[in-house]
């Protein structure tokens, strides 16, 4: 067969299953467009009419405005995902430091199994476990820690009786975010260069002065994205929460009282099943909420990732 | 490490080794662990002869911990030097992180099974809760449901996952590639409880409000299930040789047959193990369920219609309303508690048992 000299290259023939299959895969990515924009969307409708309602017609409100009942709310969420980071960070570093620097090789990866079954645990048996094993457990501590050391507004007493405050809440959460920040900076560390952490150990120093040097630095990035992931799971942690914390509302920092700050997720979980009416759009518009300060700090910590390309397959 | 102790401890009793001295030997720090975790053990016995309470084993090992970290800094700072004790001190901290991590599962663990024995029985798996008040009952409505629910957020989210990861292994190219990868990404932290509310709006935008179905269950499963299985899917896919694909180009097979007949049956272990973790990640949710499905004590076969109880949702509705008497409420809780573990424990077994035997055979 004989082209004509103007043809310059000879095009692909378009083949219907070609053209068939290359749109179905196409119209599968952009649903996933489509669904993150419908979660928005229907959140949205459906929590406009509590926003513009009169607080009066809204029985949870009860007479206040609608700004007033989420701050605490909001304070909750932020306060108790903040404890738990704060607990599960330098936990979590050592751990991964374990696995990938310190654990003999031959054990490494089945330690590293162990940690990873704490994250197939489900929340609701985390929640069982912090109400009826965790908080008993850890009640006599508060007391001690109110009696002794309640100077501290942290501490500030009365201690709680049963145990279910928002330092245990956060306990929980930090057990629940431990596997995700351990597995994501255990991925990070393993990627330092080994000809750094060699010329480390050649020029003499230590263990802990190799890791100092060489793998901290290269893995700060990696460090502050799996916080940032981990926070974003500690946000939106709804059963373990609800089933350890009982709430009353209020803005406080005192960790170990009766009166602890509620949640958004936890209450719209205790809530929504006895929701009626306008009640319903109002929880459902602190779910939108909730949505947004995910979206932005799993957003941010992507961005910190993809910054780095090496991490982008560590998830 | 006693025999390494026996064999160096001659020549240092006959003149001292150039290389050792200034040195802990080998043993030191296991025979500091055994010493200072025993005098902790005797520490909190006489507490227990002293009080009525008993022994406290997580308070040992704490103090066990603690002791082990001070002792053997303090040694290897007088023998070792600052450098060296640091380093100890943080091989002592990193170890015991380690611990820290180990004694909630642990702990967790052994609950749930002492627990969860009292109820389980053939009539918790053979019974749903309908008229049970206070003792007996099981758990038929709920598995049912649970099986229901997440098989049906597998169907709806499988397909679409799976041509995702293939739209953006085998043709994603420029900003919209990037930004569905970017969006899998933040879709994967989307907290269960806002995936349940959307579910049930889109349900009460056509169906009036405070309608509660299986079928909204299911769906606000699959937006959580979708981006576990398009990540899983993605990795899968790009470990595919591009050989396999250049050399199906070379025979002249167009690009849709070389995805479906050489790329996706290389990967399909990959691929099956992705989904099988993916269902074991969504079984366990609880809150979706809560606000999407509802509870229920009745048996209920149809996705479509009324509301349907699941598993965890009903671990959660026995601990939220105990009854009259508790226990048998917290019993139930702790059975089904038991059960939930053991699904997903048998999924994640299950799943590395296909990535081991359905696995490509790539040497001959």
């Amino acid at each position: 067969m004989t082209l004509p000299a103007t043809a310059p290259r000879i095009r692909a023939k378009q083949r219907l299953g070609d053209r068939i299959f290359s749109s179905t895969a196409l119209t599968a990515g952009a649903l996933i467009l489509a669904i993150l924009a419908a979660v928005a969307a229907f959140l949205l409708v459906e929590s406009v009419p509590a926003l513009t309602a009169d607080p009066d017609d809204v029985n949870i409100l009860n007479g206040e405005p609608f700004w007033s009942y989420v701050a605490p709310l909001v304070f909750g969420t932020l306060w108790a995902s903040a404890l738990a980071l704060l607990m599960a960070v330098p936990v979590s570093i050592g751990i991964a430091l374990f696995i990938s620097h310190y654990a003999p090789r031959r054990l490494a990866q089945g330690l590293g199994y162990i940690i990873d079954l704490l994250a197939a645990v489900p929340s609701v048996v985390f929640g069982l476990w912090g109400g009826n094993v965790l908080a008993p457990a850890v009640q006599p501590l508060y007391s001690w820690l109110t009696e002794n050391l309640g100077w501290i507004p942290f501490f500030a007493p009365p201690a709680s009786g049963t145990g279910r405050t928002i330092l245990t809440a956060a306990i929980v959460l930090a057990v629940m975010v431990l596997p995700i920040i351990t597995a994501l900076s255990r991925e990070v560390f393993l990627q330092t260069p080994v000809l750094h952490e060699e010329a480390a150990l050649a020029l003499g120093a230590t263990r802990w002065e190799m890791i100092r040097t060489a793998v901290l630095p290269f893995g700060r990035p990696g460090i502050v994205s799996a916080s940032m992931l981990g926070l974003g799971r500690a946000l939106g942690e709804t059963m373990a929460v609800a089933m350890v914390l009982s709430a009353s509302g209020g803005i406080t920092f005192a960790v170990l009282t009766p009166a602890n700050p509620g949640t958004i997720a936890a209450n719209i979980a205790l809530r929504f099943p006895e929701a009626f009416g306008l009640n319903i759009n109002l929880l459902i518009a602190t779910g939108l909420i909730l949505f947004a300060i995910t979206l932005v700090v799993n957003m941010i910590a992507r961005w910190i990732l993809a910054r780095r390309k090496e991490f982008s397959g560590a998830n | 490490m006693s025999r390494t102790m026996t064999s160096e401890s001659p020549e240092a009793t006959s003149f001292p080794n150039p290389y050792s001295a200034g040195q802990l030997s080998k043993g030191t720090p296991f025979a500091v662990l055994a010493v200072s975790l025993a005098v902790s053990a005797i520490m909190f016995w006489l507490f227990q002869q002293a009080g009525d309470s008993d022994y406290n084993v997580i308070g040992t090992l704490l103090v066990a911990a603690i002791l082990y970290t001070i002792v053997i800094y303090i040694y290897s700072l007088l023998v070792e030097g600052t450098r060296k004790a640091k380093d100890r001190l943080v091989t002592a901290l990193v170890g015991a992180a380690f611990m820290l991590a180990l004694l909630p599962l642990v702990s967790l663990l052994i609950t749930v099974l002492t627990n969860g024995v009292a109820r389980f029985d053939l009539e918790f798996f053979t019974y749903s809760m309908r008229n049970v008040i206070g003792d007996g009952g099981g758990i038929v409505h709920a598995m049912v449901g649970t099986l229901l629910m997440t098989l049906t957020a597998a169907l709806i989210s499988v397909p679409i996952g799976l041509m995702t990861a293939v739209y953006l292994v085998e043709y994603g190219r420029g900003p919209l590639s990037r930004a569905i990868t970017f969006l899998v990404d933040v879709m994967t932290g989307i907290p269960s409880i806002v995936a349940g509310l959307f579910a049930y709006s889109v349900f009460a935008l056509f169906f009036g409000p405070g309608v509660k179905l299986g079928i909204a269950g299911a769906i606000s499963l699959s937006v959580l299930m979708i981006p576990i299985v398009v990540r899983s899917c993605e990795d899968m896919l790009k470990l595919v040789p591009n050989e396999l694909r250049e050399a199906a180009y070379a025979l002249g097979v167009p690009k849709w047959l070389t995805v479906l007949k050489v790329v996706l049956p290389t990967s399909i272990a990959g691929i099956m193990t992705g989904v099988t973790l993916a269902i074991a990640r969504v079984i366990g949710e609880t809150a979706p369920l809560l606000v999407a499905a509802g509870f229920t004590n009745n048996l209920n076969y149809n996705l479509l219609e009324g509301r349907m109880q699941s598993l965890p949702v009903m671990v959660y509705s026995q601990y939220v309303s105990q009854g009259a008497v508790p226990q048998d409420y917290l019993n139930r809780a702790w059975a089904g508690a038991l059960t939930l573990i053991l699904i997903v424990m048998a999924l994640n077994l299950a799943a590395r048992l296909i990535a081991r035997y359905f696995s490509p055979k790539l040497g001959r």
